[in-house]
């Protein structure tokens, strides 16, 4: 650090890009113009300026952060900027959040998926806020000629407690920026943290809730064109197309074929739309002409067949079962299901001779970006894309096919375009959750120990549909998983929680069974199980037993499970992307049919940056995870999707939901993430507290069409 | 194409648009008014309700050949200032996860609350069920809609 003295800006940027581990921050110091904050914002960063930046401070104490993921109801763009502002001690009242274009030169990993964001930029965001944290106050330790060590900040202000002297962050932003780059800056004690794990609001709440243009589908510029594409069903190819019909319609401009579809360009939407369904197409056969019927059959050849693949094996599995006293066997079934995300796919281009311009929702706007350059033969930085807000994602917009479209259309017809999928396109176009089906065998032994355990996923276009690490590997002695997929022309994706959004269903309510089969209390056999995976490891273990332990642990204290009456419990419990979820479902029998009426959830996702974007995650993943397991379902018929709209899928609404209980394991865990894994455990918590109140248990999603929800008089 | 002259949040407009546009599409291609949300084209998932003569109505499935003199309102109306006490309740509250349907949501509330301004669980329910959201945030919906209601 001593040998970095008065570095100019430009120097110190590059400094901070060499000291490895990305550039972490950029103080913007050029920026006079008084943004104040609770007024519209506007742009911070001044394009000719060349570098990183997370955060500028403005002379009237204004602090811009910009938060660089894509926003898709996560919550990160309020998120990453509290970390920011912790470290720097802001006044969160003067902090103005704006959303980054992309530009992975200075920011890494511009993505929302995995539930990666906070755990991957946790350290980098802490060091931003810190770094500037600490050249404002040598600034002002500077200007007072008082030791550093003697000042301290606190809401936007250096304190020179000696001397009752302070100075805001706004007066020192310009001698701060002189100030030597601490090469190796200390961080807050995470018990000294004021801002993280405080009650924020989602800054974006002044915009939706007035109805500003936020999002992908809002974008409008002048003179843009609208578009609409006729794909194909599974298995189809384009044939012929008569456009005379909607070419001759009011307000149309073009109809291109794009690859296998047929896209409609005109100057307003329902102009489009109209001619969209004017067009007369004719398909042809292209591959196999699958329907649900099939997939029912192709699951059981597949969990019957010789041809998998093993995932893990331990021990002895065949001489445990021989010499088991009891065997329970059971299999689960999860069909399709779309992403559903309320805003449509939709995506603006503008394809120009040497350049492109894109704007619009994506979860991957990088890859966009890379695909659109390599689509159009120009170098990556002719290609920009800017980042909307998106109205839900649920892993569909990890895709790119929608922004690549655009491309392709803005560029057949030689000017900018915005195109937009109809829910129907939506609900029938594709990369859906992949369908599969499970087989589940376990091994007790005469004293209801568990010696042997069983698993074979079987998927349609999901590869290996297991996790063959997870809990209760590890914990049985012998073990075997392995998997089985069928390639299909029904397109797949990531869905929220991909692949554990259905096998924690799978597994947790096997368990259930197991321990019943048992004897067992479903906790205290999980329970037994952990000591055992701690005591006597078998193979690899890559969740964290204690901290499983103590999810369900929480969720056992918080619900009074066992303890209460005139209600049925559920327990299930499961670790995905990184973080640990217990959850209890309380069902009673009302005129014959189960209801859930509450949801208790306990969740260690290690520190938790803000209490109401994270209450929000877990509600919106019991939810999601419950209706899509009571509801969802996606059928095919030789390829073509039987549901097309709200009308025909249902998603769940507010009178179909339970109370959910929120509760969180205090610790001081780096974050681990929280957009999906209070998703996977829920289904189970459903289904094995409607197995208690009713002993029916629930095999296959949509639960709605068991039986047990048809009543009993 | 017909010449359409609308009366929306106070004031006058007129378009040009085909007889069977629904209004949602005139709000946002016509009239720069991206509040009002599509979401399902078929009147099932509530993004685009807006006010017809106070009145909560899904504009995706009404032509704007049907408004005549009919006040319209729209999440760009309620309020001049963004602080109806719906928009406030959802701020206080804090409801929005990806915020696309809000809008839609605050205008059934604040049709619901104009009309019921106590309003019992029961009739949140009923009435609030008509809008989807996708994130799950039907809790605070709730629990907003009753803050609302405090506050008028």
């Amino acid at each position: 650090m001593s040998s970095q003295l008065n570095h100019n800006r430009r120097n110190f940027l590059k400094i901070a890009a060499a000291t490895g581990g990305g550039l972490l921050l950029g103080f913007n110091w050029t920026d006079s113009e008084a943004a104040v904050a609770g007024a519209p914002l506007k742009g911070v960063a001044a394009p000719a300026i060349d570098f990183n930046s997370y955060l500028s401070i403005n002379p009237q104490g204004v602090i811009t952060i910009l938060s660089p993921n894509p926003e898709v109801g996560q919550g990160i763009k309020t998120a990453f900027p509290i970390i920011v502002a912790e470290e720097l001690d802001a006044d969160w009242k003067n902090v103005v959040v704006e959303q980054a274009p992309l530009d992975t030169q200075k920011f890494e990993r511009q993505v929302a998926g995995g539930s990666g964001s906070i755990p991957h930029s946790w350290k980098r965001l802490r060091v931003a806020g810190a770094t500037a944290r600490h050249m404002l106050l040598e600034a002002a330790a500077k200007r007072w000629n008082v030791s550093a060590s003697d000042c301290t900040t606190s809401k936007g202000f250096v304190l020179h407690a000696a001397s009752k002297r302070k100075l805001s962050y706004g007066e020192l932003a310009t001698e701060a920026s002189k100030m030597p780059v601490p090469a190796d800056v200390k961080l807050k004690e995470i018990k000294d943290f004021k801002l993280i794990g405080q009650t924020i609001k989602n800054v974006d709440n002044p915009g939706i809730l007035t109805g500003k243009p936020l999002f992908g589908l809002d974008f409008h510029r002048e003179g843009m064109l609208i578009g609409m594409l006729q794909r194909p069903a599974f298995g189809y190819k384009l044939k012929s197309v008569d456009s005379a019909a909607a070419k001759a319609m009011p307000g149309i401009v073009n109809v291109v074929t794009i690859n296998n579809s047929v896209a409609v360009v005109g100057k307003s939407t329902w102009q489009v739309k109209k001619a969209k369904d004017a067009l007369k197409i004719e398909w042809e056969k292209d591959g196999n002409l699958e329907s649900t019927s099939d997939h029912n059959r192709i699951f059981k050849e597949m969990l019957d067949s010789p041809n998998t693949t093993v995932r893990r094996k331990d021990g002895d599995v065949e001489t445990a079962f021989k010499n088991a006293a009891k065997v329970v066997k059971a299999e689960y079934q999860c069909p399709f299901l779309p992403h559903s995300p309320l805003e449509p796919m939709n995506f603006f281009a503008h394809v120009k001779a040497d350049s492109a311009e894109l704007v619009g929702p994506s979860q991957t706007p990088e890859a966009a970006r890379n695909q659109t350059a390599k689509l159009l033969g120009l170098p990556p930085e002719k290609v920009s894309v800017q980042l909307t807000r998106m109205g839900g994602g649920f892993g569909r917009r990890l895709n790119t096919d929608y922004a690549i479209e655009a491309v392709q259309v803005s560029k057949a017809v030689n000017a900018p375009v915005k195109v937009m999928w109809t829910r129907e396109d939506d609900m029938t176009g594709g990369i859906y959750r992949p369908a599969v089906r499970y087989r589940f065998e376990a091994a007790l032994d005469a004293q209801n120990n568990l010696i042997g355990y069983k698993l074979r996923g079987a998927s349609i276009n999901a590869g290996n549909a297991t996790r063959e690490d997870n809990f209760p590997s590890g914990a049985v002695e012998n073990l075997l998983i392995d998997s089985i997929d069928h390639k299909s022309p029904i397109t797949t994706g990531p869905w929220r929680a991909p692949i554990t959004n259905f096998l924690a269903f799978a597994e947790q309510a096997f368990l259930d069974e197991v321990a019943q089969a048992a004897g067992k209390d479903p906790v205290q056999f999980r329970l037994e199980l952990l000591d055992k995976a701690k005591q006597k490891p078998v193979g690899k273990i890559t969740y964290d037993i204690d901290r499983m332990k103590g999810v369900i642990q929480l969720a056992v204290e918080k619900s009074g499970w066992g303890k209460k009456t005139g209600v049925s419990q559920g327990f299930s419990v499961y670790f995905s992307h990184r973080s640990y979820v217990a959850q209890i479902g309380e069902v009673v029998v009302e005129k014959g049919k189960p209801v859930l009426k509450k949801v208790y959830s306990a969740a260690d996702c290690g520190i938790v940056i803000n209490q109401s974007g994270a209450q929000q995650q877990v509600r919106g993943c019991v939810v999601d995870g419950i209706g899509h397991a009571m509801y969802g379902n996606i059928t095919f018929k030789d390829g073509i999707p039987d549901q097309k709209n709200f009308n025909d899928y249902k998603l769940i609404r507010m009178n179909e939901v339970p109370e959910v209980d929120v509760h969180f394991v205090q610790n001081e865990i780096e974050p681990t993430g929280l957009g999906e894994p209070s998703l996977p455990p829920a289904g189970a918590a459903v289904a094995n507290a409607i197995f208690k109140a009713t002993g029916k248990r629930l095999y296959n999603q949509p639960f709605v069409e068991a039986e047990v929800f048809k009543g009993v008089s | 194409m017909a010449l359409f002259k609308l009366q929306i949040n106070g004031k006058s407009y007129q378009t040009e648009a085909e007889a069977d546009t629904p209004l949602l599409w005139v709000l946002r291609d016509n009239l720069g008014l991206f509040g009002t949300k599509y979401g399902c084209g078929i009147a099932q998932c509530g993004a685009c309700t807006v006010h017809l003569n106070g009145e909560a109505t899904r504009s995706c499935t009404l032509p704007v050949s049907a408004i005549g003199t009919s006040k319209v309102t729209t999440i760009e109306g309620l309020s001049k200032n963004g602080d109806h006490p719906v928009q406030k309740a959802w701020d206080e509250v804090d409801v929005a996860q990806c915020g696309y349907c809000q809008a839609g949501q605050i205008m059934t509330a604040a049709a619901l609350l104009k009309r019921k301004p106590q309003p019992t669980d029961a009739e949140i329910e009923a009435t609030m069920s008509g809008n989807i959201c996708r994130c799950g945030t039907y809790h605070r919906i709730k629990e907003a809609v009753k803050v609302a209601a405090k506050t008028k």
